[in-house]
C-alpha cells in the first residue's frame, strides 16, 4: 500500500514536471502582478582571456561569468534561456526558493534545455540578499557557465552602505572539466603538487627526530591517504569577477564610503581565505541571508557559499582583496581603491596546510590499532553540535588569535588562522537576524556518513553512490535533523536545493539559515530543515568532481499542500 | 573464438586489431553517454606507457623496449589491453613480445581482480597463457601486479611487479622497481626451467615535463636468470645477467 502512495506520488510529480509551464503562468496570474520581470540569458561557447591564458568554455550572453542577475523581492520574474551550444543545458537558480520545477537540475526538475532551445523560467522572487546561478549539466559550471544575483529586500535594508559590489570568485582551469573528472579517476594524484617529499621528509627529521618523521610517515602510508591531500585539483587561476590577479578588477570607493561587497565563491572546487589586509569586514549576510554583525579581519568561503560584508576604508589609499586558496595553491587578487589603476601591496601565499591524524577522525594515540581497509570507528561525540552548543563561550575564547574552532576536528591541520593574528570568521560567530521558522525540535534525524575512497575517486554517501542509491524520502511538513559525519580527509561543501538549511551552531532559534554547509574532515556537523516545498529536489557536494563522482542524491519530499497537489492535476490536463 | 586467438597468436598486427575491436566492443556496450552527475558513473578511459625506452647495454646491446597499458571502463568494471615488448636492434628481433587482454573488476579499497588471456609472440615458439591476477596499491604506497599464468601447454608460471615513486620534488620522481618470475615447470621451447626464472630490477629518473603526460627519465636496469632458466639462456649463447642503462619518455593520455 505504502508503495502504491509513492507511486501514485511519482506520478502526480513526474507529470506536474512534465506540464508545469502553463500551471506556473496562470498561477502567476491570479496574483498582483508586480514589476513583471522578464531577463533573457543566451548559453554560448565563447573564448575566455584571463590575462594568464586563453581557453574555450561556456559563457552567459558572451561572457563568463555572466551578467549580475537583479531582481526585488515580491516580483515574478520570467528568465528566458536560450541554448546556443551543441548540447543540453540547464540554469540552477542557487539558494533560491521556488517551485521544483523551476530549479533548473537535469532529470530532477526537468529535462534540461535542448539545443537550439529556448526554456522560460517562471517563478515569484520570496527572499533577497546574494545568490548566484550556474549549470547543473556535466561540467559546464567549471567551464565558466555561473554568475551573480543580487535580491533587494522589500523592505528596509537594517545595513546602511554606499557602495555595493559583487565579488564572485572562480578557479579557472587549463583544462576542461571533462578531462580534469577522467584524469582524477585514472590518477587521483594528478593534479597534487603539494604532496609531501625527500626534501620534506628531512626537514620534518631535523624538526621532529627521526623515529616522530617515521612514524608520521608510516601512519600516513599505511592508510595510502596523503597529509598533502587538501586541494585534489590545483594548477587552477583563482578569478575575481572573471579577471586574474594580473587583470586585477578593481571597486572604486571614496574614503569614509561604507562598501557592501558581496562574496561569491562559484568555485568548481577551491575554498578561499579572504582578508582585506588594513580593513576590517564586518560580516552581515551569509548564503543571503542576514546575520547579526561579526567584526572580522578573515573569513573562509566554502564552494558554493556567500558572505556579504561591510568594509569602511577611511583612507585615500588602495586595498588589496586577497584570497587564498585553502590549500594554499594560487590565490586570486582584487582592489578596492579610490581611483582607477590604483595597486596596493600584494601580500605573499603562506605555507600550504597539512592534514593530520585529527582530520582523520583520529589522534595520534589511536594509530596503531588501525584497520587499513576501513575507516575505523571514530569518536565524534567532542566534536559537532554538541561542541558547538557552548559556541557564545568558545566564540569569545577565539577572539585574537586563538587556534581552536567548534568546527574542524580539535588538532586539525584545516583550523584557520587569521594571517595578522586577528578574528577569523567561524560558522559559530553566526547567528540569524530574522529567525524565518518558528522554532521547534525536530521531528527525526536522518544520519549522512561522507565517505570515500581518494585511490579510485569515489565519492559517496553512506558508503553509496548516486547511481547506486535510493533517494531519500520526506514528508512535507516534517522537520528534519540532518546529522553529516565526515568520514573523508576532504571538506564537503553540503547543498540542499528548494528548502533551507538551518545550521546547528547550538544557537537555537538564532541559528543561521543556510544554503550550503561545509562539513570539514573528522567532524560531525548538524543542520535542520523544515520541510516546506513539495517535489523533487537534488541535495549533494558542491565540489563539482565530488558530485559527478557519486556524492549526490535525489530528495523526494511527499506531500505537500492542496495547491500543490491542483498544480499537478492542472498539469495532467 | 579459439581460431581467433590461434590466428592472433600468429601475428602482432592481428593482436593489436583484436585489441583495438575489444576496446570497440566495449566502449559501445558501456558507453554511450556523456558524463554528468545525474548519471552512470562515468565511462572513462586512458592509454598510459609505463616504459618506452632505449636500453643501452654493458656489452653492446640495443634494446628498445616498451610496458603499457590501455584501458576503458567505469568504476565497476574495466577492460585492459597491456602490451610487453624488448626488441633487439642487433637481431632486429623480439626478444619479448606480449600481449594481455584482461577484465578488471574492484575487489577491496585499493585492489582489482584481473583475468584474461596472455599471447607471447616473439621470436620463437608463440605461447597463449590463461591469466589471473591482482593490482593495486599495498600500505606504504607500493605499487603490486600479481599474476598467475596458464599456459596451452599446461605450464603454469607466476610474476610479482613492485613500483615505488620517490617524489625528490613534486616534479623529479626516483621511481625503483622490481619484476620477478617463477615456474611451477619447464617449459624448455621458451626458455624457461622451474624455480625462480628471472628478475628485473630498475630505477628510473624522471621530470614531469607537461603535466603527467609527458616524463622524460634516465635509469639503471639490472636483469637476471636464475637457476635452469640461466643454463638454458647460456646453452643458446645469452647473458644469464647484465646491466643496462635506459633513456625513456613515461607517458599518459
Amino acid at each position: 500500500m505504502k508503495i502504491k502512495t509513492t507511486v501514485r506520488a511519482l506520478r502526480a510529480l513526474t507529470l506536474a514536471a512534465l506540464g508545469f509551464g502553463p500551471v506556473l503562468a496562470s498561477e502567476a496570474a491570479t496574483e498582483p502582478s508586480q514589476n513583471a520581470n522578464e531577463v533573457n540569458i543566451s548559453v554560448d561557447d565563447i573564448g575566455i582571456d584571463n590575462g594568464v591564458y586563453r581557453k574555450s568554455g561556456i559563457g552567459y550572453n558572451g561572457a563568463s561569468p555572466g551578467p549580475v542577475l537583479r531582481f526585488k523581492e515580491g516580483q515574478n520574474v520570467v528568465i528566458n534561456v536560450t541554448n546556443n551550444l551543441d548540447r543540453d543545458t540547464s540554469i540552477h537558480w542557487h539558494g533560491l526558493i521556488l517551485p521544483y520545477q523551476q530549479d533548473g537540475v537535469p532529470t530532477i526538475s526537468y529535462d534540461g534545455i535542448k539545443p537550439g532551445e529556448t526554456f522560460t523560467y517562471r517563478f515569484p522572487i520570496q527572499q533577497s540578499g546574494t545568490y548566484w546561478y550556474h549549470s547543473h549539466s556535466g561540467f559546464q559550471e567549471p567551464d565558466g557557465a555561473y554568475g551573480a544575483i543580487v535580491i533587494e529586500s522589500k523592505s528596509r535594508e537594517p545595513y546602511r552602505y554606499d557602495r555595493d559590489y559583487v565579488v564572485q570568485l572562480s578557479d579557472m582551469h587549463t583544462d576542461s572539466g571533462e578531462r580534469i573528472m577522467r584524469n582524477l579517476k585514472m590518477m587521483p594524484d594528478y593534479y597534487n603538487r603539494q604532496q609531501q617529499t625527500v626534501g620534506n621528509f628531512l626537514t620534518d627529521i631535523s624538526a621532529n627526530g627521526m623515529a616522530a618523521t617515521i612514524t608520521d610517515r608510516m601512519a600516513w602510508g599505511d592508510m595510502r591517504m596523503m597529509a598533502a591531500d587538501v586541494e585534489d585539483l590545483q594548477g587552477f587561476t583563482p578569478l575575481i569577477n572573471g579577471k586574474s590577479d594580473v587583470q586585477n578588477w578593481t571597486g572604486i570607493f571614496k574614503p569614509g564610503e561604507r562598501v557592501r561587497l558581496r562574496f561569491v565563491n562559484s568555485s568548481a572546487m577551491a575554498y578561499y581565505d579572504i582578508r582585506i589586509p588594513g580593513l576590517a569586514m564586518t560580516v552581515i549576510a551569509a548564503d543571503g541571508n542576514n546575520v547579526r554583525p561579526v567584526k572580522v579581519d578573515e573569513l573562509r568561503i566554502a564552494v558554493a557559499e556567500t558572505y556579504d560584508v561591510i568594509v569602511r576604508p577611511k583612507d585615500d589609499t588602495a586595498y588589496t582583496i586577497f584570497a587564498a586558496s585553502m590549500g594554499r595553491s594560487a590565490y586570486g587578487r582584487a582592489t578596492l581603491a579610490p581611483r582607477e589603476g590604483m595597486t596596493a601591496v600584494v601580500p605573499k601565499l603562506e605555507k600550504r596546510p597539512l592534514l593530520t591524524m585529527a582530520d582523520m577522525g583520529m589522534d595520534h594515540s589511536d594509530m596503531a590499532g588501525m584497520d587499513n581497509t576501513a575507516m575505523p570507528g571514530m569518536d565524534h561525540s567532542k566534536m559537532g553540535h554538541t561542541s558547538a552548543s557552548d559556541s557564545s563561550k568558545t566564540a569569545h575564547k577565539m577572539h585574537k588569535g586563538a587556534t581552536t574552532d567548534p568546527f574542524y576536528a580539535g588538532g586539525s591541520g584545516l583550523t584557520p588562522v587569521a594571517a595578522n593574528g586577528g578574528k577569523f570568521l567561524s560558522y559559530a560567530d553566526l547567528r540569524a537576524q530574522k529567525p524565518l521558522y518558528e522554532h521547534r525540535p525536530a521531528t527525526r534525524e536522518i544520519e549522512f556518513q561522507l565517505t570515500g575512497n581518494m585511490e579510485r575517486y569515489i565519492w559517496s554517501i553512506n558508503g553509496k553512490k548516486y547511481e547506486d542509491a535510493e533517494p531519500i524520502r520526506l514528508k512535507y511538513g516534517e522537520r528534519v535533523r540532518f546529522k553529516f559525519i565526515n568520514k573523508t580527509m576532504m571538506s564537503h561543501p553540503m547543498h540542499l536545493h528548494g528548502m533551507w538549511s538551518i545550521l546547528d551552531v547550538g544557537a537555537g532559534k538564532s541559528n543561521p539559515i543556510k544554503h550550503t554547509i561545509s562539513v570539514a574532515p573528522g567532524t560531525t556537523v548538524s543542520m535542520e530543515t523544515e520541510v516546506d516545498a513539495a517535489g523533487q529536489w537534488a541535495f549533494h557536494c558542491h565540489l563539482a568532481y565530488h558530485a559527478a563522482a557519486g556524492m549526490f542524491r535525489k530528495i523526494i519530499v511527499e506531500g505537500g499542500p492542496r495547491s500543490a497537489q491542483l498544480n499537478s492535476q492542472a498539469g495532467e490536463g | 573464438m579459439k581460431s581467433l586467438i590461434s590466428v592472433m597468436a600468429h601475428s602482432q598486427s592481428n593482436s593489436l586489431n583484436f585489441a583495438f575491436v575489444l576496446l570497440t566492443i566495449i566502449t559501445t556496450v558501456i558507453g554511450g553517454t556523456s558524463v554528468m552527475a545525474q548519471e552512470k558513473s562515468p565511462m572513462i578511459w586512458a592509454v598510459q606507457m609505463e616504459q618506452f625506452e632505449r636500453r643501452l647495454g654493458d656489452e653492446n646491446e640495443r634494446l628498445s623496449v616498451w610496458n603499457g597499458d590501455a584501458f576503458v571502463g567505469n568504476d565497476d568494471f574495466r577492460v585492459r589491453w597491456l602490451s610487453e615488448g624488448e626488441f633487439d636492434n642487433a637481431s632486429s628481433s623480439f626478444e619479448k613480445l606480449q600481449n594481455q587482454f584482461v577484465a578488471q573488476v574492484p575487489i577491496s579499497t585499493f585492489f582489482d581482480a584481473k583475468a584474461g588471456l596472455r599471447i607471447d609472440t616473439p621470436k620463437g615458439p608463440d605461447r597463449w597463457y590463461a591469466t589471473a591476477g591482482v593490482s593495486g596499491l599495498a600500505p606504504q604506497w607500493v605499487e603490486i601486479d600479481a599474476d598467475i599464468f596458464l599456459s596451452e601447454d599446461g605450464d603454469l608460471s607466476a610474476r610479482l611487479d613492485a613500483e615505488y615513486e620517490l617524489l625528490l620534488t613534486n616534479w623529479l620522481i626516483l621511481t625503483p622497481s622490481a619484476d620477478v618470475e617463477f615456474a611451477f615447470s619447464d617449459d624448455r621451447e621458451v626458455g624457461i626451467g622451474s624455480g625462480l626464472s628471472s628478475a628485473e630490477l630498475g630505477v628510473r629518473l624522471s621530470y614531469d615535463l607537461v603535466e603527467r603526460s609527458i616524463s622524460p627519465y634516465v635509469g639503471v636496469v639490472y636483469e637476471r636468470k636464475f637457476g635452469s632458466t640461466a643454463s638454458l639462456a647460456q646453452d643458446e649463447n645469452e647473458d644469464a645477467e647484465g646491466w643496462l642503462g635506459v633513456l625513456g619518455l613515461k607517458m599518459v593520455f
